[in-house]
């Protein structure tokens, strides 16, 4: 069924035909109306699931540890101050291996305050061992959210859909809504590497030797980037069921030919697409690299796809002392980047600005690291 | 000897299998291990453990010291974790006690998430082993320390009151509240089997001396409880519908039945040094406390 959808409407939907039986969230803008709609799908009975009224993010992480641990297939959402508030519970969810989903609505880090996005929060979940995606559209929000509780049981590791604050929380787009019976033959049964019950004297999260700790890491680590193969066949199998494949890891537009590539992620990857036709039309041979996930990481993708090519990471974070984080992680994998920081603070960065940004970085225009637009920060 | 009617208990009706294995790493003397024995009368129990001593009592992987299902929490999620289980237990149809058990630090850094999960009347039992610091770290003060009471953070003795943690977690009107101590086992017993036949949110606070966090002699735990119910200092109270006094507390509504305070205060290294007008000040907080007390009773007869 082809409907009219905002970002966060999309994923309370997906959250519904995943069949989550458990949801526990605490209100945060942008995220608020996941939250509000699936209250009210729970209410109105249209999902069989309990809805946990939390007093805080740290609690609402929490809850759904406790009832994915106990067996059942769970859901949260938050954003920005919230998901720094549940911090603690973000490392413990994954360093016990606990198969759940949350929605992250990317929004800036105050002070000042400010509600509209940025990434850097999304990316404090970096090293924390969730895998952690990113939309560029409402679809693309709903497919991961579906695809997230699958490969997030299936690799044993709690899974992150981000998408950005308004411009596509709150942004309607006509989205298409599978059957109940669709994403029912596609999800299996949940499944889960153990689970917590009356009767069955399981201790979970004892203290133990320190080889003990050392080995769950690397059985993490392991299994983190076994999900790369998993993320991109998942990717595969919901395009054969529903039509839509996006490309696993990563998302190549008009890449193979490029002499400059681009590096970004989120919602105005769409910008600079329409950016990078125009400058195609004015023979300027641009093309991107979008990155759908940024755990586990593309090394691979990122050396055969952007070899031999000039590449632009546009960051819309930064990490202190240091470089834009996409800039960090690509050049992890590649060396030699140029890195622009925009968008902070959901600053306006619209096709315009990609096009002039695009075009003075194949003429080596821009700084190694250069905050943008240039006159903002003079 | 037991003072009151039904802290008396036969043998045999005491549990027969202890969910605490012997062996088990606390303490000599220690109160939560005398506590956690009487876990044993829960039906289907699920421990749900944030950090604190109980974390060290549940032993070292590859061993455990329970034969119950137990999920270790971060400091202050443990309310909120329980809330989630019991989530998805009622979904599912599956029988539990659901039992947090954890110390006045956890009850400390998660007060928002056990008053949240206390406003939600989460069907869970939550047991705050009250030792009146922070003993797991090395005896710091915390909201229950009594005033004057040394600790390594209130190296003169703290300067704050003493906060009625049970008090308020009445005032969330939640089914079932009541203090207990591991000085009278039985009382702690029957209240446990009382909130385990309610459903909601229920919450015990048990009084635990510790021996090296109030230095005294670790064979001493049980008779410092017993002193501190005696002499007025620990009230054992009850509220499943009325409020009550309850017996071991009973005779010493009337003050002068009460053992002297100092009896109490005297076998305690923490306490070392009072002055006469510090221990003065302590029998009119405690008196006061009574008032309280005994004003609710009247109230919720």
């Amino acid at each position: 069924m082809r409907t009219l959808l905002t970002g966060n409407y999309a994923v309370a939907e997906a959250v519904k035909l995943s069949r989550a039986r458990v949801i526990a969230a605490y209100p945060i803008t942008p995220q608020t109306t996941i939250v509000e709609k699936l209250a009210e799908m729970v209410e109105k009975k249209e999902i069989d699931a309990e809805f946990i009224r939390v007093e805080s993010e740290h609690s609402a992480l929490a809850a759904v540890y406790g009832s994915a641990v106990a067996g059942l297939r769970s859901f949260t959402a938050t954003s920005s101050h919230g998901l720094l508030y549940m911090y603690e519970m973000v490392w413990w969810v994954a360093n016990a291996r606990v198969p759940l989903v949350m929605a992250v609505v990317t929004r800036t880090i105050g002070p000042p305050w400010n509600i509209h996005t940025d990434h850097t929060d999304l990316l404090t979940m970096r090293d924390s061992g969730w895998i952690i995606s990113m939309a560029e559209n409402v679809q693309e929000a709903f497919d991961l959210t579906v695809q997230g509780f699958r490969i997030s049981e299936e690799a044993g590791l709690p899974f992150t859909v981000g998408m950005d604050a308004f411009q596509l929380s709150h942004t309607a787009e006509v989205v298409d809504l599978p059957s109940q019976q669709d994403v029912d033959a596609w999800l299996p049964e949940r499944r889960q590497p153990y689970r917590i019950e009356p009767e069955d004297p399981v201790t979970v999260g004892c203290i133990g030797p320190n080889e003990y700790t050392a080995k769950l890491r690397c059985n993490m680590a392991r299994e983190m980037e076994k999900a790369k193969e998993l993320v991109n066949r998942v990717d595969e199998e919901f395009g054969k069921s529903f039509g839509r494949r996006y490309g696993g890891l990563v998302e190549e537009y008009r890449l193979e030919d490029a002499d400059y590539a681009v590096v970004m992620t989120g919602a105005w990857s769409g910008d600079a697409k329409d950016a990078i036709d125009m400058l195609r039309k004015e023979k300027l041979r641009v093309g991107m690299l979008r990155l759908r996930y940024f755990r586990p990481f593309p090394q691979k993708e990122l050396r055969k796809l952007l070899e031999e090519k000039e590449v632009l990471v546009v960051d819309r974070d930064f990490s202190m002392g240091h470089m834009g984080i996409l800039g960090i992680e690509v050049s992890s994998a590649i060396g030699d980047i140029t890195n622009v920081i925009a968008g902070i603070g959901g600053v306006d960065v619209g096709v315009d600005d990609f096009k002039m940004m695009f075009r003075k970085f194949a003429d080596k225009k821009l700084r190694k690291i250069e905050w943008w637009p240039e006159e903002m920060f003079l | 000897m037991v003072a009151g009617g039904d802290v008396s208990m036969k043998i045999d009706e005491l549990p027969r299998r202890s969910s605490l294995l012997p062996g088990n790493p606390s303490c000599q003397g220690c109160p939560h291990a005398i506590g956690l024995k009487a876990l044993s009368v829960l039906e289907n129990p699920v421990l749900i453990i944030p950090a604190g001593c109980t974390t060290i009592i549940a032993g070292i992987h590859p061993k455990a010291a329970f034969n119950v299902p137990v999920l270790h929490v971060p400091f202050a999620s443990a309310a909120a974790v329980a809330s989630g289980l019991a989530a998805s237990y009622r979904k599912e149809g599956v029988e539990a006690s659901i039992v947090v058990w954890m110390g006045d630090g956890a009850a400390d850094i998660g007060f928002a998430t056990l008053s949240g999960a206390a406003v939600r009347n989460e069907d869970i039992i939550v047991v705050v082993s009250d030792n009146e610091a922070y003993m797991n770290t090395g005896i710091q003060s915390s909201s229950t320390t009594s005033w004057k009471a040394r600790t390594t953070t209130s190296p003169g003795g703290k300067s704050e009151e003493k906060k009625d943690l049970a008090a308020i977690m009445l005032m969330h009107r939640i089914p079932y509240a009541a203090t207990a101590s591991v000085g009278y086992l039985p009382d702690f017993i029957n209240k446990l089997k009382r909130a385990s036949e309610i459903d909601g949110f229920r919450f015990i606070h048990l009084h635990s001396p510790c021996p090296p966090g109030w230095r005294f002699d670790s064979s001493k735990t049980v008779e410092i409880a017993r002193l501190a119910v005696k002499t007025g200092a620990w009230i054992l109270w009850e509220y499943s519908g009325r409020f009550r006094i309850t017996s071991p507390s009973k005779p010493y509504k009337d003050g002068s039945k009460r053992v002297p305070l100092e009896e109490y205060i005297k076998t305690q290294g923490r306490f070392k040094g009072l002055s006469e007008e510090d221990v003065e000040e302590i029998k009119s907080k405690i008196e006061e406390q009574w008032k309280f007390l005994l004003a609710f009773e009247e109230i919720f007869r």
